[in-house]
């Protein structure tokens, strides 16, 4: 089982590593045959005006739109959440379109205002995850098959799951957190074998239904 | 939940953020639409590009501030702005504007021959440049979140380039043989302080990500950086002096992400037009090399 990590721009390889540092086998994908054999796909942090680019340069796009369908799990971090995304508030258009919710880049303004703190995520168990977020988005607006997996103390949404997608506005990757990652490799064994952890499955929690 | 702004981390963290990407020296609101459009990570904003300002000659300087917040204004991508070595009051005026990153360039003229800026005073992250290991060691213990090897800006000539590149990464390799008690000797050689020459013997890299700058003009330059090491590479005169910018442009974006695919890189060098006019080394007198500025 191997996860492949979108490796266009950005910080691939402090995902790469985060995957190696608990065992799983991560490739670099940077064009469509490197999508062959993997059983899930790692959105780093980077620039998605950058991505966007070389996503629609090498035909990324549909290979990456059919493993999304075929249920492996697409984890995006940063601006990964705003590839998956179906709406970008202000205009822009979407790119992979995969993640039923509306974000708002930089959301919280330039350099200046990034910021690292804390959060807890209950799918993730007791220990605080800390979140380093880095000129970064948050979420305005969620469907209803999305489930909120981590707020802000203010509210703001900055983690989510739909069925096989994930996406964090922060990045585990840079703060030596491990349980996303851990999670996806989860979900990538069972997409491989559904019988496959069979009732060890993390299974969120539908909470915060009146929110939307 | 308590939140801290600004931190090593999230300096640090925005140029792990830029890895992998172009970031492009631009003097209008246009120019950085056109960046950004074909795919740079970050603009450089400043009133001259380097070719311009060896062209001109005289006394460079922070540009005008206007103009850079015109700049922000403009692009979604994060903005960087140069403030002369040594010259902290540039790089407050720069703060208070809220640019993205400041580099500290000795692309302008010197402000002070003995000290660099103090980084850690600042809340916004700063890029130095280097041409060896002790260089950037020290521009790393003053604060500096983001390196880049110095080449020789404005030139379109790669040569200084990869000369810096190839010195930093062989004395990492050098450094990550030697014995504990061999460190001392080797801080003072490098002239750089002990604890940081110990973390990267140890780890064998930089601690903080390091591109490559000065003398690229085209995309098999691009890769020759990356090939070399580089995690990313500024240009600055390269696109805009090329004879159709915007495609100059997206094709080194390309080659920088397809480095080590020389078949994509064939397709990709295909039909630029012509790239910046060059200038030999040999042409430049000492006393106008760029490099050479910073201590």
């Amino acid at each position: 089982m191997k996860i492949g990590v979108l490796a266009v721009q950005g910080d691939f390889l402090e995902h790469v590593r985060t995957y190696r540092a608990i065992g799983v086998e991560a490739v670099e994908v940077r064009l469509p045959e490197d999508l062959e054999g993997v059983s899930g796909l790692t959105l780093p942090g980077g620039e998605s005006t950058t991505m966007r680019r070389l996503i629609d340069r090498w035909g990324l796009r549909q290979p990456i739109l059919d493993l999304a369908a075929s249920g492996a799990p697409i984890f995006g971090t940063c601006a990964g959440m705003i590839l998956l995304a179906r709406e970008i508030v202000g205009g822009e258009a979407p790119i992979l379109a995969l993640l039923d919710v509306a974000v708002r880049r930089n959301a919280f303004g330039r350099q200046l205002d990034s910021f690292e703190g804390d959060l807890t995520v209950s799918m993730l168990g007791d220990g605080p995850v800390h979140g380093v977020f880095i000129r970064a988005p948050v979420i305005e607006r969620v469907g209803p098959g999305v489930d909120i997996l981590g707020r802000l103390g203010d509210g703001r949404i900055v983690a989510v799951r739909e069925r096989n997608i994930i996406a964090t506005a922060f990045h585990p990757e840079l703060a030596g957190e491990t349980r996303f990652h851990r999670l996806v490799a989860t979900m990538a064994a069972e997409h491989d074998d559904p019988a496959e952890g069979s009732g060890r499955r993390h299974h969120p929690v539908r909470r915060e239904r009146t929110a939307r | 939940m308590t939140v801290e702004s600004s931190t090593w981390a999230t300096k640090k963290g925005l140029a792990q953020m830029l890895k992998g990407g172009v970031i492009m020296d631009v003097v209008t609101p246009d120019q950085a639409k056109i960046a950004e459009e074909a795919g740079a990570v970050a603009v450089m904003a400043l009133e001259r590009v380097p070719s311009d300002i060896r062209a001109t000659g005289g006394v460079a300087r922070m540009s005008d501030p206007s103009m850079i917040v015109a700049i922000m204004d403009a692009v979604s991508i994060p903005v960087m702005a140069k403030a002369r070595i040594g010259h902290f009051v540039e790089a407050q005026i720069l703060e208070a504007l809220g640019v993205d990153y400041i580099d500290e360039s000795e692309v302008l003229t010197p402000a002070d021959e003995a000290n660099h800026i103090d980084k850690h005073a600042f809340k916004v992250p700063f890029v130095c440049g280097s041409r060896n290991l002790g260089e950037a060691l020290r521009r790393i213990s003053e604060g500096a979140a983001m390196m880049r090897t110095k080449g020789e800006a404005g030139t379109g000539n790669i040569v200084e380039a990869v000369r810096h590149i190839r010195a930093v990464n062989a004395e990492l390799r050098r450094l990550h043989g030697l014995r504990e008690d061999e460190l001392f000797a080797a801080a003072k050689e490098l002239a750089a302080p002990l604890e940081l020459v110990r973390e990267v013997a140890r780890e064998g890299k930089l601690p903080v990500v390091n591109f490559v700058a000065g003398g690229i003009a085209t995309p098999a330059d691009a890769a020759l950086a990356m090939q070399l090491g580089a995690e990313g590479v500024f240009v600055g005169s390269g696109i805009f002096k090329s004879e159709d910018p915007a495609r100059m442009a997206n094709a080194i974006v390309q080659a920088t992400t397809h480095f080590d695919n020389p078949a994509l890189l064939a397709e990709i060098s295909k039909g630029l037009g012509a790239a910046m006019p060059g200038i030999s080394m040999e042409s430049i007198p000492d006393q106008e090399r760029l490099a050479v500025r910073g201590w």
